[in-house]
């Protein structure tokens, strides 16, 4: 049983990382792409670039506000 | 013909990055423990990292492309997004640098201090298990890159010669300076493959999800700019951001 915790907790470490807020937004991003190319049928080629933008600037302004001043 | 370029030479920059990494841990073991079992320590974590590349390589070429795209290229984002955050997050100075150095001062004292038992066939338990560590857990996130980008580009032996070529120049560096590469501009390097990951991860992640690219195969690049555009404004942003901060941080009184 800890074995197999320990395996999980190494396991969520190395996908999600230490910001499981930007895993959260890359699944919603694609799956919003995913749901609107089904859907509509709208060209949504620039979504994810802006999701990337949209992440990554969160993700940094968390980090930044952590750091010590 | 450029995706695969490109492709290979991503898993070359991530490979050779995190091979200067182990190569620290692995010439800090053997110089304090001696070499018998660190390399010991070192061809086990290889098997390992061979074995997982065969078995997950040939397990992902049987999944449609679509699918594989959408959820390679998700992850991919997700690993690219925690390279590029820290090297962005290194260059504009808010977090050190990392110092190879002072890493391999570190793990030599703590490699002498330490006590070893005999396992099985190992004479240093310490320095096997050191050693293999430091080559499985950095080998691993490359491992993933090389049958991902492998899988998608329906060459997994080019892919691996690409990571083969990085451990080469590596060690070969490594055994010429006998020293840890402290000179490798590595977070330059971490910043590079932050970008190519983020830019395969979104080309991938939003074909798999349905999406065709205007210009096919040739948004790549413009992909690529965009990422690497983004990437420099954060950097340049985050260095403004921090200058403020300094120029209005009181000076210490003593």
């Amino acid at each position: 049983m800890r074995t197999l915790r320990a395996f999980l907790a190494f396991a969520y470490d190395f996908v999600v990382g230490d910001d499981p807020t930007a895993a959260a937004g890359i699944a919603i991003a694609l799956a919003l792409t995913a749901t609107l190319t089904a859907t509509t049928g709208i060209p949504v080629w620039w979504l994810m670039p802006l999701a990337l933008l949209a992440i990554l600037t969160w993700s940094l302004h968390r980090a930044i506000r952590r750091s010590p001043r | 013909m450029t995706a695969a370029a490109f492709g290979v030479a991503t898993v070359f920059l991530a490979c050779a990055v995190e091979a200067v990494e182990a190569l620290t841990i692995v010439l800090a073991v053997g110089t304090a423990r001696g070499w018998r079992s660190t390399l010991q320590g070192v061809a086990a974590g290889l098997v390992v990292l061979a074995v997982v590349v065969a078995a997950l390589g040939p397990a992902l070429t049987v999944i449609p492309l679509g699918a594989l795209r959408l959820v390679v290229g998700g992850l991919l984002l997700v690993f690219g997004l925690q390279w590029l955050r820290k090297a962005i997050l290194r260059a504009s100075g808010f977090t050190a640098l990392r110092d190879e150095a002072a890493i391999y001062d570190r793990e030599v004292l703590a490699a002498r201090t330490a006590g070893s038992a005999r396992r099985g066939f190992v004479a240093d338990g310490y320095a096997f298990t050191l050693a293999f560590k430091g080559v499985l857990l950095e080998g691993l996130e490359v491992a993933f890159i090389v049958v991902t980008f492998g899988a998608n580009q329906g060459s997994i032996p080019l892919a691996v010669i690409g990571a083969a070529l990085a451990v080469l120049a590596v060690t070969v560096a490594g055994i010429a300076v006998r020293a840890p590469l402290a000179r490798v501009p590595e977070n330059t390097m971490k910043f590079a493959v932050g970008v190519m990951l983020c830019t395969f991860g979104t080309f991938w992640g939003a074909e798999g999800a349905g999406v065709h690219w205007p210009g096919e195969d040739a948004a790549l690049l413009a992909v690529l700019a965009y990422v690497l555009a983004v990437s420099l404004l954060a950097v340049a942003a985050l260095r403004r951001v921090r200058r403020r901060r300094a120029a209005t941080t009181p000076w210490p009184v003593s």
